[in-house]
């Protein structure tokens, strides 16, 4: 019967997009870890000579060299809060703009995403030129010379990633509907944007935040032209005269912030359910029961 | 949808009061005002550092540089690089990112791989370089293990072409579409699929039809951050041709460390210009390719 | 729920903020005027005020100084640990243009360099930026290498080949370096049009090769040739390319070459030197002092603590030619295992005039790129 064939199909198809699944993800997973794992490699292994030893992971870890450690040290925690910084700066400033732009002012949508994504056409190299002066002020008029400052560059260079992200959140909701629904219900904006626009591009916000935390941790051009310290420049100096310690630092450094950002999703995954506060439109899609003619389950 | 077409409001609604209006304006001055420091004021000074000298007076002597034949050259790699590089990108990271979407958002499996690939997004400049030589160098694995296997010699100098920089590139390009592109594909909803498959229709046209439409918007500004992405990358490719400058961003920075020639930085800066204007090009494009097909969408 | 944790967030920002502004204070540079303006140590009153002064700043802010370059890693760390004061070393890839550019973007702070080693090229460029100083071993200085006491002449390299004697075993002569077994090894520390070393380099193998100062082309058909010979390699040459086997020959300074040979000796592989005849080129850098120095007393006594035979014998180590060679010599202070290790020459070396460098620059600038292609 019609309604058999349909499920039967339907498992068809979801039993090959499983294998889909598994096949696409199996070989992008080799393909990427394989110059990671070289890089491992190359640090217990000599190749000069072939010989394996497990110095450069030790001595990162023995207090030997202090002065490459402290160092490093500083990058990192220079590093970490910025990324705090600009995670909640540039999610601040985009979100509540573009939001506003959509709903009320259509025609500033092209300026917006020219602006957006003007700091990709400047090389950072070039970029900090023309932030040399400002940073100037700021370092001697305004603020200090500490690293963390340079977060406000920062979240110019994460503009692009952070709309194109929020833009396609956007794009699939029905924002005009959900806030003229509010709107009518007697919401006010903060509410509007908190409670409805926010749960609904969850997705988008996470991963503009993914990727502001990867651009802060993996930035160099800023740190090093405007003479400041961070994880990358730390890490440069020792790479210039210790390539295996510079690689294990490296290799260490992909795993520990990919496990970072795991456990960020976790998170705020979890905050979201044990609120009960309500499922968000497009997980409820993802939860609900698949629509068929007939109400037989069985398989 | 306008208010005149909610059901029960027949009338339609009077022009707002110009107060609003302009709260609205204000509304976007934090935004504005933002990157009118950060952004904008910084090209600002660097288009007009391309007409002035070291001293501070006035040159057209960078512009003039910049119709060299050399730099026609330079931009023309950068270009082919930035579009293969995104092209590849954006494909096989589509790929991805689709698998990933039919994976459930809450599966450890998605995260885990998501958060790997925002990373990787970001994995560049002289580490990746090496990386990259650790596989494919001179003693690098796979170079070993395919004279291993296969007795395949692979060119020691292969990294330092122009492919060699191409094949390095798609490492973060292809993580970059990944981060980038599946919000939008999370907003393709199963039923969807389900109600096409219920009227009759096959996997290709749900595609051409239903998803794709939807996904092309979206998959052309990703496309269009990549390129710009691929375009402005400098410091891996530096890493691998140290020595050749092949690409515009080598040939600013070339300008900029020049200790042999210290008069270098208008021309720096009018090639900057330059990359500007040709991304702006892109950028129209875009809009009108987008035009084209946001009809297919609401 | 959602508002609060954005109001957190809010919070925290405005707490980092005034964080910083608290910092602030405790962080701004303090110019103590005397010693911005001291030309000698004894207008601060002699060599104990000054390093009174010195310690008083705590800290040194040092640009373009690789561990591994000259020795200069033991140098910093020898001065710090004998004053008491903090060696910061701001950018040590940093190329000398790239020194002058860093000490211009962060004028006025803390972070700005208070000392320069610079090629000759930007030295003369950037005098405006100097103050004047001269150091307590003057007069041992021959006057050639010392102008208005701006800047002066710290050490030199002689340019040289080393290689992977252990894979290659021994080399002499640049003609070798065509033979496939080289494949992609042979590199330039650096684009010649853009750095100092890889020029220098350049005008090496170019005068071995039967070219003068004021005649590059035998050293582009030289360069020609190994691309020809698929032996060049145009890759950026570091600890880790030489480590990883991609490149076996690399043109460069002695004193960068030690480093090597240190790294390599203790990972059993043999890095030798040596220095093809005809080609001996050397280059003085160039010690300066910045008028803006945030710390300027302790930039002085870095100056001093540098022309100090100990910090000298340290440089030769690194395998570079000091200043005070000669001097040292006369007196008995020279370290003579070092100076024995330093590579023989058949020539006394030669250094390009300005007027040669900016006539080569100019010549390479054409031709380079073809060259490579």
């Amino acid at each position: 019967m019609d309604g058999v064939r349909i499920r039967r199909a339907g498992a068809r198809a979801r039993r090959a997009q499983t294998s889909f699944r598994v096949v696409v993800l199996t070989v992008a997973g080799v393909v990427f870890l394989l110059p990671l794992v070289s890089l491992a490699e190359f640090s217990i292994r000599y190749p000069l000579t072939g010989k394996v030893d497990f110095g450069a992971w030790t001595s990162l870890f023995s207090a030997d060299d202090s002065g490459r450690l402290d160092l490093l040290k500083d990058g990192l925690m220079n590093s970490l809060i910025m990324c705090a910084m600009t995670v909640v700066l540039a999610v601040g400033l985009l979100l509540p703009t573009m939001v506003l732009v959509r709903l009320r002012l259509p025609g500033l949508n092209r300026v917006i995403e020219f602006i957006c994504l003007l700091p990709l056409t400047i090389p950072a190299v070039v970029l900090v030129v023309g932030l040399a002066p400002i940073y100037a002020v700021i370092s001697t008029r305004i603020l200090d010379a500490s690293t963390i400052w340079l977060a406000f560059a920062y979240v110019i260079l994460v503009l692009p990633y952070a709309y194109r992200a929020l833009d396609a959140g956007l794009r699939a909701i029905d924002l005009k509907t959900l806030s003229e629904s509010a709107r009518s219900l007697g919401a006010s904006w903060a509410t509007i944007l908190m409670r409805i626009i926010v749960p609904n591009v969850r997705t988008s916000i996470v991963s503009a935040c993914f990727i502001t935390i990867a651009v802060v941790l993996g930035e160099f051009t800023f740190a090093r032209m405007l003479a400041r310290n961070n994880l990358q420049t730390a890490l440069f100096q020792i790479n210039l005269s210790d390539g295996q310690v510079a690689a294990v630092v490296s290799v260490v450094l992909i795993a520990v912030t990919t496990l970072m950002l795991v456990a960020l999703d976790l998170v705020a995954g979890l905050n979201e359910r044990r609120r009960g506060f309500g499922v968000p439109a497009d997980e409820a899609a993802l939860v609900a029961p698949i629509p068929t003619p007939t109400r037989e389950v069985v398989e | 949808m306008t208010a005149a077409t909610i059901p029960g409001r027949g009338v339609p609604v009077a022009p707002r009061p110009t107060r609003r209006s302009w709260l609205n304006v204000a509304g976007t001055v934090p935004f504005f005002g933002y990157t009118g420091v950060f952004l904008l004021l910084p090209t600002i000074l660097v288009v007009a550092g391309a007409f002035r000298t070291r001293q501070g007076g006035f040159t057209l002597n960078g512009i003039q540089q910049l119709f060299a034949s050399r730099t026609a050259g330079v931009f023309l790699n950068s270009l082919w690089i930035s579009a293969l590089t995104a092209l590849v990108g954006a494909v096989f990271g589509a790929v991805v990112a689709y698998a990933l979407a039919t994976a459930g958002r809450t599966s450890l499996l998605r995260r885990a791989f998501t958060a790997f690939m925002s990373v990787l997004a970001q994995f560049g400049g002289v580490m990746l370089a090496f990386a990259f030589i650790a596989t494919l160098g001179v003693n690098g694995l796979v170079t070993r293990l395919l004279m291993q296997w296969f007795s395949y010699a692979v060119d020691p100098g292969m990294l330092s072409t122009l492919w060699g920089v191409a094949l390095v590139y798609c490492y973060f390009q292809i993580p970059l579409m990944v981060i980038v592109f599946l919000p939008a594909v999370d907003g393709l909803r199963p039923q969807w699929r389900e109600a096409a498959a219920n009227l009759g229709g096959t996997g290709w046209t749900y595609w051409s039809k239903i998803a794709g439409p939807i996904l092309a918007p979206s998959f052309l500004g990703s496309y269009l951050l990549l390129f710009a992405n691929a375009f402005s990358a400098f410091a891996t490719a530096a890493a691998l041709i140290s020595q050749q400058t092949i690409l515009v961003s080598m040939e600013i920075e070339s300008a900029l460390r020049n200790e042999n020639d210290l008069g270098m930085d208008a021309y720096a800066q009018a090639l900057a210009l330059g990359m500007i204007v040709v991304v702006a090009l892109v950028m129209w494009l875009y809009a009108v390719l987008q035009g084209r097909t946001s009809r297919w969408t609401e | 729920m959602r508002t609060h944790r954005v109001a957190v967030g809010i919070l925290a920002t405005v707490a980092l903020l005034l964080t910083g502004c608290a910092g602030a204070s405790s962080s701004s540079p303090s110019a103590s005027g005397k010693a911005a303006t001291a030309k000698t140590a004894a207008d601060l009153g002699g060599m104990d005020a000054l390093v009174a002064a010195a310690k008083a700043e705590k800290t040194i802010n040092v640009i373009g100084l690789p561990d591994d370059w000259a020795n200069y890693g033991e140098v910093k760390k020898a001065f710090a640990a004998k004053y008491g004061i903090t060696v910061n070393s701001l950018l040590p890839d940093a190329s000398s243009k790239e020194e002058i550019d860093t000490a211009d973007k962060t004028k006025g702070t803390d972070k700005a360099p208070d000392v320069f080693d610079l090629g000759t090229n930007v030295a003369l460029a950037s005098t405006d930026r100097f103050a004047p100083y001269q150091v307590a071993a003057w007069s041992k200085i021959p006057a050639a290498n010392k102008a208005t006491g701006l800047w002066l002449n710290d050490y030199t390299g002689i340019m040289s080949v080393g290689y992977n004697a252990t894979k290659f075993g021994t080399i002499s002569s640049l003609s070798e370096l065509t033979d496939p077994k080289f494949k992609g090894q042979v590199a330039l520390n650096g684009k010649p049009t853009e750095a100092g070393a890889a020029f220098n380099g350049l005008l090496m193998i170019n005068n071995a090769n039967g070219g003068t100062l004021d005649n590059l082309q035998p050293g582009l058909d030289y360069v020609k040739k190994l691309k020809a010979a698929g032996t060049l390699s145009l890759q950026d040459v570091t600890a880790s390319t030489i480590d990883s086997g991609q490149h076996g020959v690399v043109f460069d300074w002695t004193y960068n070459q030690v480093s090597t040979q240190a790294r390599l000796k203790a990972k059993g592989v043999d890095w030798k030197v040596f220095v093809p005849s005809g080609g001996e080129i050397a280059s003085f850098y160039n010690q300066a002092i910045n008028a803006d120095a945030p710390h300027p007393a302790a930039a002085r006594l870095w100056e001093e603590y540098l022309y100090s035979a100990e910090a000298q014998n340290m440089w030769l180590k690194g395998g570079a030619t000091p200043l005070l060679y000669d001097a040292m010599k006369a007196d008995g202070a020279l370290d003579t295992a070092a100076a024995a290790a330093l590579p023989s020459l058949t020539a006394t070396p030669q250094t390009p005039t300005t007027a040669q460098a900016t006539a080569a620059n100019a010549f390479l600038k054409q031709n380079w790129d073809a060259a490579v292609a």
